[in-house]
């Protein structure tokens, strides 16, 4: 990494600084060089060809980036992939077991959990993440009691899933899917 | 996006060296604000200093309540079963604060430095007092309905759009900072300023300081608090108005009482003269009416925004009077000293 270099060009004008980086995508190594300024959604869907990730607002109002970080649900719209190279990071083509669909996957398709498609795959990483808070005992905000361990009733999947929106309106079968999983 | 060098450094003393002297270097925390100011045009630093890595991820009891490091994420944070026990106010502020996503990437720090949500702060196309000083600001009569009724001053009328800074004003919570000068503690409230003539500060830290952790005093009737958020739509949406407040009543009377709110001002307002007229009064719906007016008595809100006023007082009054009831207030056992 060149962090030391001085980036004003000749012309004032400051040059783009690289960096190469060596992340970790579903389990694989991946080398990579790219500009300091990439978002690591850019760098999946451009550099990586997992293009599972997608750009609905690029401002991380949407969910549809979703990926997982560490376990932990995150936005890669709003991840610099400089910052990125010391962490697993896992997107919706890594939540299958080869041929066998993940949980959450067969239950959306079993609810009828979507219509066009374009949110799922961040609705699936958010719901993965969902799902591992919960089982880590972390509340939300329409917990009733914070010293309790959590249900994962309906109001409770709304509230956590409350990141990602769905422009088809496929909510009732989203929320289903994900209640029958956490069951 | 305007090309930078990113640089990691090896501890804290380094990260400040790194910054000090240089006006247009930016530390980088959770990125959940700053990376999009950047790609909208509004933020332009030429050098990323991550501090992600060097900044304590850790919650531990002090003798007088809980150090937060400034890495910790808030997701962790609300998570946390020490903060959860001892602080559920922060808890709760935090956990109505953004989504799942984002509060598993915001630190604690970056939350506190998060920037205003001013549309015209946030568009380049327009004058914006606090990101282009002296260029005016649009928001007095255009769109400020999301905007300041409160300590707003005729160069802006931006708001401070953290939940969790509200729950840390009403806390009196300290917030440790490290820079070119050493190392000193702010108070809260305190950080965050008013906007006055100079709104392009929105705190009083100085070029390069760096927040290192924040410390949260115990509070005795801790466990007697709620945070309170109305918004526009029912999750993931900055506060119209919210209140954090917490109440000590015995024998019908106000004891003591902590009561802060956001998504009125350019700071977490903490609401000193709704303080004031509680302590010793009846705890009563009318004394919550009379202590709210005496707060809202120092407002000026605008044409635009002007539903706040009595908005602030409805849920003010309806947090209050929840809290005073012992039987419709679920966790009102006293908290253990830690």
């Amino acid at each position: 990494m060149n962090g030391e270099t001085d980036i004003t060009g000749a012309d004032g004008v400051p040059d783009p600084v690289t960096a190469d980086l060596r992340l970790s995508v579903n389990g694989v190594p991946r080398p990579v060089t790219v500009d300091t300024r990439e978002t690591l959604l850019d760098t999946l869907r451009e550099h990586l060809g997992l293009t599972g990730a997608k750009k609905g607002c690029d401002h991380g109002q949407c969910g549809a980036c979703t990926v997982l970080v560490d376990g932990r649900r995150a936005l890669s719209c709003l991840t610099l992939t400089v910052t990125a190279d010391d962490v697993e990071i896992v997107t919706v083509e890594g939540l299958a077991d080869g041929d066998a669909l993940h949980p959450l996957q067969a239950a959306f398709i079993e609810n009828d959990a979507l219509q066009c498609g374009y949110c799922t795959p961040g609705q699936l990483c958010s719901a993965a993440g969902a799902l591992a808070e919960a089982a880590d005992g972390w509340p939300s905000a329409v917990t009733p009691d914070l010293s309790a361990p959590p249900r994962l009733d309906e109001t409770e999947i709304r509230e956590r899933m409350s990141g990602n929106l769905c422009r088809c309106g496929a909510y009732p079968g989203i929320v289903a899917a994900v209640g029958q999983v956490a069951r | 996006m305007r090309p930078f060098t990113y640089e990691r450094p090896a501890d804290v003393r380094s990260a400040v060296a790194a910054a000090a002297g240089r006006p247009d270097a930016a530390y980088l925390g959770g990125g959940t604000n700053l990376v999009d100011l950047m790609r909208l045009g509004v933020a332009t630093p030429r050098t990323l200093v991550d501090v992600t890595r060097i900044s304590s991820r850790a919650i531990e009891e002090t003798g007088g309540g809980l150090l937060i490091g400034a890495g910790v994420r808030n997701g962790d944070l609300a998570a946390d079963p020490l903060v959860r026990r001892a602080q559920p106010l922060l808890a709760r502020a935090v956990l109505e604060g953004a989504s799942g996503q984002i509060r598993n990437m915001a630190t604690v720090a970056g939350n506190l430095l998060q920037r205003t949500r001013c549309p015209y702060f946030q568009d380049v196309t327009k004058p914006c007092n606090k990101r282009l000083p002296g260029s005016g600001c649009p928001a007095r009569t255009g769109d400020h309905r999301n905007l300041a009724i409160l300590g707003h001053s005729e160069h802006c009328v931006a708001t401070h759009p953290s939940d969790m800074a509200v729950a840390l004003a009403a806390l009196d919570a300290l917030v440790h900072v490290e820079g070119p000068g050493g190392a000193r503690t702010v108070p809260m409230p305190g950080l965050h300023r008013l906007p006055g003539d100079e709104p392009d500060r929105d705190t009083v830290l100085a070029p390069g300081e760096l927040i290192t952790a924040v410390e949260v005093p115990h509070l005795p009737f801790a466990a007697r608090s709620r945070y309170r958020k109305v918004r526009d739509r029912a999750s993931f949406a900055f506060a119209v108005v919210s209140v954090a407040a917490a109440l000590d009543v015995a024998g019908g009377v106000v004891r003591d009482c902590r009561i802060a709110l956001g998504g009125v001002a350019h700071a977490p307002w903490r609401a000193e003269a709704a303080e004031a007229a509680l302590r010793g009064a009846a705890a009563t719906p009318e004394e919550f009416a009379r202590a709210a007016d005496a707060e809202l008595a120092r407002s000026s809100p605008l044409p635009r925004n002007a539903f706040k006023a009595p908005l602030l007082r409805n849920v003010l009054v309806r947090t209050l009077t929840d809290l005073a009831e012992p039987a419709g207030f679920a966790e009102s056992e006293p908290v253990e000293t830690p």
